[in-house]
């Protein structure tokens, strides 16, 4: 039942505008003309699974996977763990995870990255995991550093995460950015301020959870995500129009 | 003050930014040997069922510029109008792709199957379409459409009836251009703007 039925439309108010001045790309990359509003058919309320096959036992280890295991990336050393959730309040389980990130110098192993920091031969900056039957997921990194990057004259991002979650639906799909408690440049980054409600912002930033943390090897950041939920009704048998 | 509902607020999107590929197809980014393969390489294996097409289009911004960074996800069902996972889909078909524009020309290409037709919600069916995500610096929510073909029955489809604009559902429209090859260009902003869907 909870994997059924029509998703709950979603709430376009409390994610960013497609179109934001001050975060330049989005200028062009914006459209201009509303969305055509329509209830979800059961194309998106599939999805694709993804099975523990599809997984290496390093794959949520960036410190390691780059090198298979051989030698660690530098940096500081961090879980980052959290739960995927519904908008229910109910778990997700067994959905996929990926995480994306710059080096401890804020550098991305990528062709187009050219930043004066230099990559780790230790680090690639990818990882992916399932979440368990509890929606609970957690990988181990090093905390990525800030970097600039070309917007308005010296616009530094923030450290942060990239996230990327499949929930069981398509219309469910979310890409979003994790950021870390205590940060000043979040509150002056405009991909940040492009979401406009300061309390879904803080919603995106990740607080020190010195519970999960583990002496004498890394600290812990939580970040629970919260995916589009299915309506819940005892009415959705019902015949059309009733 | 009134109660407090027990739900909870989705969590914001944020742009996927220039760098998508490491985390969603680390081989195209150059990243290599973290996993054997790239995640949706293919939407369909060998012997999958049904007409085999190649859809080729660009993904182009309010310029007329074609985004050389961005990445598409498409999810279908097979020739028959089953989705994996559905009691007797065709097992080869994975109905998940991932693909990234050229990071040269911009041209991205997708290889499957013709989907066959699926149920609309309160009775009835949808034309055969494929679902389409699309992410990139600078669209800050990933936008969904879909992939409709030229050479189906398009008549009656509860999406596309709804499209006020009625030189709009061309938009969604993939043009055959030759046996089993389709094109289907995406305009984010601009003159014929690409109808993106809000469910
Ligand atoms: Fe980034």
């Amino acid at each position: 039942m909870t994997d059924q039925g029509p998703l709950i439309p979603r709430n376009r108010a409390i994610h960013p505008p497609a179109y934001d001045v001050a975060y330049k790309t989005a200028v062009t990359r914006s459209p201009n003309l509303p969305l055509l509003s329509m209830e979800s058919t059961p194309t998106e309320e599939n999805g694709p699974t993804f099975g523990h096959s599809t997984l290496g036992p390093l794959d949520n280890n960036l410190i390691l996977n780059y090198t298979q295991g051989k030698s660690p990336a530098v940096g500081e050393r961090i879980l980052v763990h959290g739960r995927v959730l519904d908008e229910n309040a109910r778990p997700v389980p067994n959905t996929l995870v990926e995480i994306w990130q710059a080096n401890a110098g804020g550098r991305y192993r990528h062709k187009k990255d050219t930043y004066f920091a230099p990559l780790d031969p230790n680090f690639g900056g990818c990882g992916r995991t399932l979440t368990d039957e509890n929606g609970y997921y957690q990988f181990l990194t090093i905390r990525p550093g800030a970097y600039p990057w070309p917007n308005r004259a010296n616009d530094w991002r923030p450290m942060h995460i990239h996230f990327s979650i499949f929930g069981h639906a398509f219309g469910q799909r979310l890409i979003s950015q994790m950021y870390f408690e205590g940060d000043p440049l979040i509150d002056r980054c405009p991909i940040a301020a492009t979401i406009k409600d300061r309390s879904q912002l803080d919603r995106l930033v990740a607080p020190l959870d010195m519970s999960a943390a583990r002496p004498m090897d890394f600290l812990a950041y939580k970040f629970d995500i919260v995916l589009r939920g299915r309506r819940q009704t005892m009415f959705e048998n019902k015949i059309e129009g009733m | 003050m009134v109660q407090k509902l027990d739900t909870l607020i989705e969590t914001p999107s944020q742009t996927a930014g220039p760098y998508v590929h490491i985390g969603c197809i680390p081989t195209f980014a150059g990243v290599e040997g973290i996993y054997p393969e790239d995640l949706g390489k293919r939407a369909i294996e060998d012997g999958a069922k049904g007409e085999r097409i190649t859809i080729t289009g660009s993904v182009y911004d309010g310029t007329g510029w074609a985004l050389r960074d961005a990445m598409m996800e498409t999810w279908q069902p097979d020739a028959a109008g089953k989705f994996p996972g559905e009691a007797g889909a065709d097992p080869k078909v994975n109905g998940f792709c991932r693909f990234a524009a050229d990071g040269e020309s911009g041209v991205f290409t997708l290889e499957t199957v013709k989907p066959g037709r699926v149920p609309a919600r309160g009775g009835g069916t949808q034309a055969p379409h494929i679902a389409v995500w699309i992410v990139a610096r600078g669209i800050n929510i990933g936008l969904l459409t879909r992939i409709y073909f030229e050479d189906e029955d398009n008549e009656g489809d509860p999406v596309l009836s709804r499209i006020e604009q009625r030189h709009r559902v061309d938009t969604l429209i993939a043009k055959k251009t030759g046996e089993g090859r389709y094109h289907f260009d995406i305009r984010l902003q601009g003159e014929n703007e690409t109808v993106f869907l809000d469910l």
